[in-house]
C-alpha cells in the first residue's frame, strides 16, 4: 500500500497586488485503494491544490509537506513527481502544436517506465486505450490536444491515465464541461483504473453529478483554502441538497 | 502573357516594388541605411555589395537530374536567362548577373510528371575567392516535379535564381543552406507563376555566417498559387535573413507564406521580411503570411516585419501574423507532468514547432533529413537525447 500525505500545506500565488495565500493549511491523506472526492465552491483553491501537488511553477509553497510513502515530493521537479507515481488530469489540457499524440504517449511511457515500451504491443495498447474512451485511433496522429473538443481533451487525459497507470491520480474537474455520454466514458475509465485496487484517486469536482458514476470512499468539503468538513459518501448527498452556503458563511465569519 | 503585356500593369509607387536595373550604375554601394539593407551586416559581406571580384571558381556544382529532366550549363550570353522577367533589384544581384559566365538551365518538359527529385549540389571549396552563379528552372505546362538545391562547404557566393512555372504546372522548389559556419551567401530568387500553376517554394536555412535570401514571385495568369515555406535555425553569431515578396499581378491568385525559425546563442540574428503587394488588377486574391520565431536562449535576436499593400477593394482574403517568443511554460509543464524530463520536453516542443511546416514539404527524404538536422542543432544548447 502507498500513501500520499498532505500536511498543513500553505501555498501562495504572485498577483499584481502581491503574494496571495490560496491554500491555508491543507491536511489530507490518500491511500491506494481509496477514492477521495474534494468538493468545493469556485475559488476555494481546489485546482491550486491539484497544481501544487503536480508542481506547477506558478504556485509557491510557503509551508507544510507533501509526501509519497514518506518521501518529500515538493523538492522534486514536475517530471520527477510523475515518475514517482503521480498523475494530474488537467481541467484545461494544454495544446502542444506539432507533437503527435502517438509520439507524446510513447515518450511519456518510456520516461515513466525507464524503458521504451515493446513496439508491437504498445501500438495495440494505445489503440485499445483510445477505443475505451471512444476516441478514434486516428487521434494518435493528431497534435496533442490541438483542435480537440473539450470532451476529447478530457477523454485523452483518461486514456493517458490508463496507459501510464500511476499510483495516484489527481483529477482536476475532469467532469466539467462534459455531456452525459462523455461523463460516463470518463467515469468508466476512472473506475477501471481504481478497480485495480492498488491505486489512489483524488477527484476534484464542483458538482455532485460525477459522484453518481464514481463512488467515493471519502468526501472532503474544501472552502477558503482548507478542508472544512469530511465524511463518507453521504456528505455528497447533503451537499447536493444544501450546497456550500453554510461552509462559505462559516469561513467568512472565521476570517472576519 | 508577353513581357510587353506584363509591363502594362498599372504603375505602382511602392517601396515594396523596387525598380530593377541591369546597369550597375543604378545600384550604388549601399550604406546600410537603405530600407532593403538596414538589417544586413554589410561588414560581413566580404564586399559582395561593393566591388569584390566575383570570378572565383573554388566551387563545384553537381547535378543529379531525374529521368526526363534536362540540366545543362549554357554560356550566359546564349542562355534563356531573364525568362522569369526578373531584373536585378539590388547591387549584389546586379553584380552577380554581370559576373555569371554560365547559366545552369534545368528544364522539365511539358506534361512530364516526375516524382524523383532533381538535385543540384553546390559545394563551396573556400571563402577567399567570391563567385557568382545563375540558375534557371523552367517547369513546362502541366508538368509536375521537384527540384532541390543543396548548398554545403565554404563559399562567398552571390547568386540569381529564376523559376518559371508555366500554365498548369506544379513545381516544388527547395533550397537547403547547409553551409559551413564561414560561408556568406547572398541569393536573389524570382519566380513567375502561370495560369492555374502552383509553386511550392521551400527555404531551409541552417548554416553559413551570413545568409541573405530575397525571394519574389509574381503571376502571369489568373488562378496561380504560390506557397512559400521556410525553416531556419540560427546559432551564435549567425545572420540568417529571408526577404519574401508576393507580387499579386493577376486576379484570383493565391500566396501563402509561412516561415518558422529558432534561434540560440549569443548574437544569433534572424530577419524575416514578408512583403505582399496586391495590385489593382489582382481582384479576388487570397494571401496569408506568417512568421514564428522561437528564441531558445538569451542573446539572440529575431526581427520580423510583415508588410501588406492593397490597391484593390476586391480581395477574397488577406492577412498576416508574426510571433516571437520563448518556450511556453505551459507546454513544458504539461509534458513534464507526464514524466518527460525537461530537456526532452524542450526537444519535443521545438520539433513540434517546426513539424507543422516540415510535414508539408512533401519530399519524405528531405523531411527526415531536416528532422535530423534540427536534432543536431538542438544538441548544442538543449541537449541531445537519442530517441
Amino acid at each position: 500500500m502507498a500513501t500520499l500525505e498532505i500536511k498543513d500545506l500553505h501555498v501562495t500565488v504572485t498577483t499584481e497586488e502581491g503574494e496571495k495565500e490560496i491554500l491555508k493549511g491543507v491536511d489530507l491523506t490518500v491511500r491506494t485503494g481509496e477514492v477521495h472526492a474534494i468538493m468545493g465552491p469556485n475559488g476555494s483553491g481546489k485546482s491550486t491544490l491539484a497544481y501544487s501537488i503536480a508542481g506547477h511553477p506558478k504556485y509557491n509553497i510557503t509551508g507544510g509537506t507533501v509526501t509519497l510513502d514518506g518521501v518529500d515530493i515538493l523538492s522534486m521537479s514536475v517530471d520527477e513527481r510523475a515518475r514517482a507515481g503521480l498523475f494530474l488530469a488537467m481541467q484545461y489540457p494544454v495544446e502542444v502544436p506539432g507533437v503527435s499524440v502517438a509520439n507524446f504517449l510513447r515518450t511519456a511511457k518510456t520516461a515513466i517506465d525507464g524503458e521504451a515500451p515493446k513496439l508491437r504491443t504498445w501500438v495495440k495498447d494505445v489503440n485499445a486505450a483510445l477505443e475505451r474512451v471512444t476516441l478514434d485511433k486516428d487521434f494518435a496522429q493528431r497534435s496533442v490536444n490541438e483542435g480537440f473538443s473539450g470532451g476529447e481533451k478530457k477523454r485523452h487525459e483518461i486514456a493517458q491515465l490508463e496507459l501510464l497507470n500511476p499510483k495516484f491520480a489527481v483529477l482536476d474537474e475532469t467532469d466539467s464541461g462534459l455531456d452525459i455520454d462523455a461523463l460516463r466514458v470518463v467515469s468508466d475509465g476512472v473506475n477501471r483504473y481504481s478497480d485495480q485496487g492498488d491505486r489512489g484517486v483524488l477527484l476534484i469536482t464542483h458538482y455532485t453529478r460525477i459522484l453518481r458514476y464514481i463512488k467515493p470512499d471519502y468526501v472532503h468539503v474544501f472552502v477558503a483554502g482548507r478542508v472544512a468538513d469530511q465524511g463518507g459518501p453521504e456528505l455528497a448527498d447533503e451537499l447536493e441538497a444544501n450546497g456550500y452556503d453554510k461552509y462559505v458563511k462559516a469561513a467568512a465569519e472565521a476570517s472576519a | 502573357m508577353t513581357l510587353a503585356e506584363a509591363l502594362e500593369l498599372s504603375p505602382v509607387e511602392s517601396h515594396l516594388h523596387p525598380e530593377g536595373s541591369f546597369d550597375l550604375a543604378d545600384h550604388p554601394v549601399p550604406t546600410g541605411l537603405e530600407e532593403i539593407w538596414r538589417f544586413t551586416p554589410l561588414k560581413r559581406l566580404r564586399d559582395l555589395h561593393q566591388d569584390a571580384p566575383l570570378g572565383g571558381d573554388d566551387h563545384t556544382i553537381e547535378v543529379v537530374a531525374a529521368p526526363g529532366v534536362t540540366a545543362v550549363s549554357v554560356p550566359a550570353a546564349e542562355s534563356a536567362r531573364g525568362a522569369s522577367g526578373y531584373v536585378p533589384v539590388d547591387r549584389v544581384s546586379a553584380r552577380a548577373w554581370a559576373a555569371a559566365t554560365t547559366v545552369l538551365e534545368v528544364t522539365i518538359p511539358a506534361e512530364a510528371v516526375i516524382d524523383e527529385p532533381t538535385t543540384i549540389r553546390v559545394h563551396g571549396g573556400g571563402i577567399d575567392n567570391a563567385g557568382a552563379g545563375h540558375l534557371l528552372v523552367r517547369a513546362g505546362q502541366f508538368s509536375k516535379a521537384v527540384v532541390v538545391v543543396d548548398y554545403d562547404g565554404s563559399a562567398t557566393w552571390a547568386e540569381n535564381i529564376e523559376v518559371v512555372v508555366e500554365d498548369g504546372a506544379q513545381l516544388t522548389f527547395v533550397t537547403i543552406q547547409d553551409w559551413n559556419d564561414d560561408s556568406v551567401h547572398v541569393v536573389t530568387q524570382h519566380a513567375t507563376v502561370g495560369r492555374d500553376a502552383e509553386l511550392r517554394h521551400v527555404a531551409i536555412s541552417l548554416g553559413g555566417d551570413v545568409v541573405r535570401a530575397s525571394t519574389s514571385a509574381d503571376y502571369r495568369g489568373t488562378g496561380g498559387s504560390v506557397e512559400m515555406l521556410g525553416v531556419y535555425f540560427a546559432d551564435a553569431g549567425q545572420h540568417i535573413e529571408h526577404r519574401l515578396f508576393a507580387d499579386h499581378t493577376a486576379p484570383r491568385t493565391k500566396s501563402n507564406v509561412e516561415y518558422k525559425g529558432a534561434l540560440q546563442g549569443q548574437d544569433a540574428h534572424t530577419v524575416w521580411i514578408g512583403n505582399v503587394l496586391i495590385r489593382k488588377e489582382a481582384e479576388g486574391i487570397l494571401t496569408y503570411e506568417s512568421n514564428d520565431n522561437l528564441v531558445l536562449t538569451d542573446g539572440a535576436k529575431a526581427d520580423s516585419v510583415p508588410n501588406l499593400e492593397i490597391e484593390t477593394g476586391d480581395i477574397e482574403g488577406a492577412g498576416h501574423a508574426s510571433t516571437t517568443g520563448r518556450f511556453d511554460d505551459q507546454h513544458l509543464f504539461y509534458l513534464q507532468s507526464r514524466g518527460i524530463p525537461e530537456e526532452e520536453a524542450r526537444r519535443l516542443v521545438v520539433h513540434g514547432f517546426f513539424n507543422d511546416i516540415i510535414r508539408r514539404i512533401g519530399v519524405p527524404a528531405l523531411q527526415e533529413r531536416l528532422v535530423a538536422s534540427i536534432e543536431d542543432e538542438l544538441a548544442e544548447h538543449v541537449g541531445r537525447i537519442d530517441a
